[in-house]
């Protein structure tokens, strides 16, 4: 009865705020655009019946347009987090090794970029990448280059700005992973005749393979619909489908088109999400079932 | 070579940072291009009412937001940790779930077409027109601050011995004692680092705000990114020292206060 | 000592050196059944703790002595049965409301309190009024050698001080019942002997009953009045350690409580045993049972002596020594039996040892076997 009472206010709450608005997003997919206000036909009335179509869908399949958008949005998401692995990972076995006192702010150091703002950092990427800038200048000053190079709205400009800002994300569940991780393994291993490279590679690296798929797919879901990062640092003609479906509705105002690239990204994301979840629920029950007093685990408990 | 690979990435997260916290304070009117030591541009940015308007706004908008996240989210992440099987488990943990997994351009729409459906329903039925704007940018906070501060509670219980409760139980304690006297102030520095968690993500969110808000709703964060479009301003960079700034004092407020909480040594009873 | 003493007396009736006091039960279970699902984890158990007793539940783990000391604090509710504490029936009471206190396998000690609060948690509860709170806690730390600790938090102490400061948060509250789940459990086994000795006294100077839930049959023998012998959610046998260890009713039993050696034979007409191994065996009690019947008996190792000469013809058997393990205060040794059945036989430190291979002759007396009921 008590818990009843405690479920139900968040409960209805995310009933009405993502269970509905996800369905209603379905439903205008498959409606068709109209002059007005909202600028769309209910794919249902009480009048008409069903008024529906798939022609939303039906677009998105057939004109390569929007396919290309899809593949270069993976493709941007894929090498984004393969980038944020492959930095992250050495990173995270430094803090793990750190002597105690060390690994907290170390950690702190890693997040607190993510807490001075988003556009911000953007904003010094934009400034240090210009063609004037402090980039263009170091490279000139060294003379690797006469004349500055066009960096800025660039691919490299956006994988700096994707890996920036999703770093921090990546490290943070492989630190977790390598702190959980049983040293003595790893001596026994170096007892058996294993060299340090034989034993991160035959002990370590496997152990922590959950905390880097978990790690992969932080950085891999979100950036597959990013939109701000490509629209401030990426090349102007470079589509993606957080652009698309930000175009369609704010320039173009289809609002059924914006949603079934909505539908058509969430039904891509659903496998990695899925995953995502899997690793999320096995960390969590390991993290449940040992001993409270640890002091590894505890130690990442004030951070976010 | 471990600290080597993590001075590299600290490196690379850092500098651009700093370099721009030390532009910051150049009087040239092109942004990291040293002029001399100036504050022009922190008095440029407090004359300018636009920007000191949008980030009142804001400031307000992630204030709410955030504690409707950590009543909610508390209770959720309660439920979740504490609340063996029931009915609907396996939804609500989904739902609550779901805003840390959806892409913002996702959620930024389903919510603003969620509000357009609630205004034509309103306007037909009760003939009462209601506009968007901050309380829709506040609601659509609450709901993705939710599901981190309900993440952060349910971790931060999953960790504590259930038998806690239990034995304030058998010592006595009624169920509303226990929650009061065990439960909360264990939660306490999960929703004191939720609080900041769904504080921060509101302040920093451009996607879902510029779908949702409506006319009247210029965030921060929409302002800015406006003017990011069209290229840096010094100004700009002089608004991100003074973010950094505060967020470095907020991040080092709470450490100190969590770790006091965490040490609190023997004469303290 | 005599105040210390007061800060744990009970709040109820008095059982102190209540001589003429009604005798009733402190606790009495009666068909207490739990199911999980499909396992039944108690069936329809029943037993009686007296005032003052301290009662050991022993058994493995699945045995149900945890499920049953949830029971009685409460965080379970039994499906059938019934519970009288002081004939009072308590089942339809939550846990906050009992008069039991329970101190907790993980300790469970708060650690956003401190010592002090800890221990001054149940007191508040009642409302008891600050004074008193101070002086009552002063008196229970004082009791268990903590003064000087009210200000820590329990990380900043040690297994053993925490597991003092446990029972003392119980017992402030003068429960006059305290249940303990796997108190020494947690802890070293230099500890333990030490442990268990503090909490007998405390056991005898507060005069509650306690309950203790253990999977440690030299625990259970060393501090509790009674044992009571848990085998899948039933009560296999209840009895002092002495009777338990001497006796035991089932090869459970017999088998749970030290290394008994289990002789299977059959009744012969005389009433004597004649044992597979190849001895007749003369019970000093004979067993309620008609000749022809199996049955099965058991003998403990340190019962068995080493004579000179051939084995008697009765209660004694000839083997030869496979194994000898020191022991500290003795030998434990493997000797194998003409049939190859093997035995362990407890020899004193102060005899030379036999040799591997070398022929001995055992003997027993007709007391140390106990027919088993199974």
């Amino acid at each position: 009865m008590r818990r009843a009472l405690i479920l139900l206010p968040p409960f209805l709450w995310l009933l009405l705020l993502v269970a509905a608005p996800v369905a209603i997003l379905a439903g205008i997919a498959l409606s068709e655009p109209a002059p007005g206000v909202p600028p769309f036909l209910p794919p249902v009335s009480l009048e008409a019946g069903w008024q529906g179509s798939f022609a939303n869908l039906l677009t998105l399949a057939e004109d390569w347009y929007y396919a290309a958008a899809f593949l270069r949005s993976l493709v941007v998401a894929f090498l984004s987090a393969a980038i944020c692995l492959l930095l992250a990972y050495p990173m995270a076995l430094g803090i793990a090794s750190a002597r105690e006192g060390w690994r907290v702010p170390l950690l702190a150091l890693v997040l607190l970029p993510f807490w001075t703002g988003f556009l911000p950092r953007l904003g010094a990427w934009i400034g240090l990448l210009r063609d004037g800038g402090w980039v263009n200048g170091v490279l000139m000053g060294l003379g690797l280059t006469e004349a500055p190079v066009p960096l800025l709205y660039s691919d490299a400009a956006l994988y700096l700005g994707m890996v920036h800002a999703y770093l921090p994300f990546a490290v943070l569940p492989l630190t977790a992973t390598l702190l959980r991780r049983d040293l003595s393994v790893e001596e026994a291993a170096a007892d058996l005749g294993a060299t340090p490279w034989v034993v991160f590679r035959t002990v370590t690296l496997p152990l922590s393979l959950p905390g880097a798929a978990a790690a992969f797919l932080l950085v891999f879901i979100p950036a597959a619909g990013e939109f701000v990062i490509p629209e401030l640092l990426g090349p102007p003609e470079a589509l993606l489908v957080g652009r698309a479906l930000w175009g369609e509705f704010f320039q173009n105002r289809d609002w059924p088109l914006a949603a079934a690239l909505a539908v058509a990204l969430l039904a891509l994301l659903i496998l990695p999400i899925r995953l995502f979840q899997r690793l999320e629920d096995d960390g969590g029950s390991r993290r449940a079932a040992s001993p409270p007093s640890r002091s590894s685990g505890q130690s990442l408990d004030m951070v976010p | 070579m471990r600290r080597v690979g993590l001075a590299v990435g600290l490196s690379f997260l850092w500098l651009p940072i700093l370099l721009l916290v030390g532009y910051a304070f150049s009087a040239d009117r092109i942004p990291f291009q040293w002029g001399g030591f100036s504050l022009r541009w922190f008095a440029a940015l407090a004359a300018n009412e636009r920007m000191l308007e949008a980030a009142w706004l804001s400031l307000r908008i992630a204030a709410g937001a955030a504690t409707l996240a950590v009543l909610l989210g508390g209770m959720a992440g309660w439920v979740l940790a504490r609340h063996g099987p029931f009915r609907g488990r396996a939804v609500f943990g989904a739902l609550a779930g779901a805003p840390l997994v959806l892409p913002e351009v996702v959620t930024g729409l389903s919510l603003l077409l969620l509000f357009v459906v609630l205004q034509g329903w309103a306007e037909a039925a009760l003939g009462w027109q209601v506009g968007r704007g901050a309380a829709t940018v506040l609601l659509a906070h609450a709901t993705l601050g939710l599901a981190y501060v309900a993440v952060v509670v349910q971790a931060r219980l999953a960790g504590m011995d259930p038998a806690l409760e239990e034995a304030a139980a058998d010592l006595g304690a009624g169920p509303f004692t226990v929650f009061r006297t065990v439960t909360l102030p264990l939660m306490a520095p999960a929703l004191v680092a939720g609080w900041l968690l769904a504080f921060t993500l509101s302040l920093d969110d451009v996607v879902v705000a510029s779908f949702v808000s409506g006319p009247a709703g210029t965030t921060l964060p929409m302002l800015v990114f406006s003017q990011l479009r069209i290229g840096l301003t010094p100004e700009i960079n002089a608004l991100a020292t003074v973010i950094l700034a505060l967020a470095g004092l907020a991040v080092g407020a709470a450490a100190l206060i969590l770790g006091r909480n965490g040490r609190r040594g023997p004469g303290a009873g | 000592m005599a105040t210390a003493i007061r800060a744990f007396a009970p709040a109820g009736p008095s059982v102190i050196g209540a001589a003429g006091a009604p005798a009733g039960p402190l606790l009495r279970l009666a068909g207490v059944t739990k199911r999980f699902g499909a396992t039944l984890a108690l069936d329809a158990l029943s037993l009686d703790v007296a005032p003052g007793e301290f009662l050991a539940l022993l058994g493995g783990s699945g045995s149900g002595k945890s499920t049953l000391l949830r029971i009685i604090a409460g965080f379970e509710a039994a499906d059938a049965g019934r519970l009288l504490l002081q004939g009072r029936d308590i089942a339809p009471l939550p846990p906050h409301a009992r008069p039991v206190s329970m101190v907790f396998q993980s300790y469970a000690l708060f650690p956003h309190l401190s010592v002090f609060d800890n221990v001054a948690y149940g007191l508040r509860r009642d409302g008891v009024a600050k004074p008193e709170i101070a002086q009552r806690v002063a008196e229970a730390l004082a009791m268990v050698g903590l003064t000087g600790f009210e200000g820590r938090r329990p990380a900043q102490l040690s297994g053993g001080q925490r597991q003092r400061v446990a029972l003392v948060r119980s017992l402030v509250k003068r429960p006059p019942l305290l249940l303990l789940d796997e108190p020494l459990g947690a802890l070293d086994a230099s500890l333990r002997e030490r442990t268990g000795f503090e909490l007998r006294a405390l056991q005898r100077a507060t005069g509650a009953g306690f309950v203790m839930v253990t999977h440690d049959q030299a625990e259970a023998l060393a501090l509790a009045d009674r044992v009571a012998v848990l085998e899948r959610g039933r009560l296999a046998q209840i009895g002092p350690p002495r009777a338990l260890y001497d006796r035991p009713a089932t090869r459970y039993v017999a088998e749970f409580l030290g290394a008994a050696n289990i002789l299977e034979g059959r009744l012969g007409p005389d009433g004597a045993v004649d044992c597979a191994a190849g001895c007749r065996l003369r019970l000093a009690v004979p067993p309620g049972r008609g000749p022809g019947e199996a049955i099965s008996v058991a003998l403990r190792p340190e019962r068995i002596r080493l004579v000179a000469g051939a084995p008697p013809a009765e209660n004694g058997i000839a083997a030869r020594l496979k194994d000898l393990a020191y022991r500290g205060d003795g030998w434990m040794a493997v000797v194998a039996l003409p049939d190859g059945t093997e035995w362990r036989v407890a020899l004193p430190s102060e005899a030379a040892p036999p040799a591997p291979g070398e022929a001995l002759s055992l003997a027993w007396a007709p007391e140390a076997l106990a027919p088993l009921a199974d």
